[in-house]
């Protein structure tokens, strides 16, 4: 199996991302320029954190014309696996790969801090090695990871499973004190209706190391690679 | 020819900054401010080679498709000549 990490300009999480799959998860793995548009070779690609364009216009607004985007698409609609984390949570957003919109957080701050969040279906090919219910301890790093969406949407994500991550207390209460950004149902990630793609404001590359704090970021990986083994 | 573009945020959805723009006006002594609501302005400077329905149809479209996120922003065109 082969990972591709996307690098926009401006992109910072990249290398975080690279490190996860490299040493974690011990597959061969490729940064993948945004002006590329061949994703024939990979299995699954991650669209990492940073500040794509300079956050210019929207968070993930002027990435989402990169060429590489185009491909992404179509990689996503063959069923593959994508991963969008933070800014490319925003980008699969903003591209309408995902639904929905991710605005100012609430108390106007850049928060950078760990968070407690729920795994709230393991139905999905990056959390099928964790337990429902459980809690992770994994950072955040915004300004913009409020999800908003209309109510339609919020009763299609919650009928059809897709709400993979809510933002929770470290007994795994879901509450409005425990949601550091405003997101509507405390949500921190989400899936597509075809279950491939993710979109998480949490950096799980940046739990994978006893040395960052905290380990709980790597069975995410770990349900990604154990998915592709079974299918690849 | 010019394009204004003006982007606002639906109503439906919270503005923070409008809000903590509003506190800070009223700090200044303004009174009677009900609501401030924080939008985008853009100008599209238009070379003049498009008649205006299809120079106003031109701008329309980046309006919904690059200039406003349509989940959550509403867009308003005006073509100047």
């Amino acid at each position: 199996m082969k990972f591709g990490v996307i690098v926009f300009p401006g992109s910072n999480c990249d290398h975080d991302a690279y490190h996860v799959i490299s040493k974690h998860v011990g597959q061969p793995v490729d940064f993948i320029w945004h002006r590329d548009t061949d994703l024939s070779e990979y299995d699954a690609v991650i669209i990492p954190g940073g500040f794509s364009y300079g956050d210019y216009l929207r968070a993930g607004a002027l990435a989402r014309f990169s060429p590489v985007m185009n491909s992404v698409r179509e990689f996503a609609d063959e069923g593959n696996l994508v991963l969008g984390i933070c800014n490319g949570f925003q980008i699969l957003c903003e591209a309408g790969l995902l639904p929905g919109a991710l605005i100012r957080n609430r108390n106007l701050h850049f928060i950078c801090e760990h968070v407690n969040v729920r795994v709230e279906t393991t139905e999905t090919p990056f959390t099928n090695q964790l337990n429902g219910g459980s809690v992770l301890r994994i950072p955040i790093a915004h300004a913009e990871g409020n999800y908003v969406c209309d109510d339609e949407t919020l009763d299609e994500l919650q009928r059809e499973d897709r709400i993979v991550f809510r933002y929770c207390d470290a007994q795994g209460v879901v509450s409005d004190a425990a949601n550091p950004n405003g997101s509507r149902d405390a949500i921190a990630g989400i899936c597509n209706r075809d279950r491939n793609v993710l979109g998480l404001m949490p950096h799980p590359e940046r739990a994978c190391e006893d040395l960052l704090g905290s380990t709980d970021g790597r069975d995410i990986f770990r349900s990604l690679a154990a998915t592709l083994a079974a299918t690849v | 020819m010019k394009a204004k573009v003006y982007v606002t945020l639906k109503p439906s959805v919270l503005d923070p900054q409008g809000k903590a723009i509003q506190h800070s006006v009223e700090l200044l002594g303004f009174a009677g401010i009900a609501d401030v609501r924080q939008g985008k302005y853009f100008e599209i400077a238009l070379d003049g080679s498009l008649p205006e329905t299809e120079a106003r149809e031109a701008a329309q479209r980046m309006a919904r498709e690059v200039l406003s996120n349509p989940v959550i922003e509403d867009y308003r065109v005006e073509i100047e000549s």
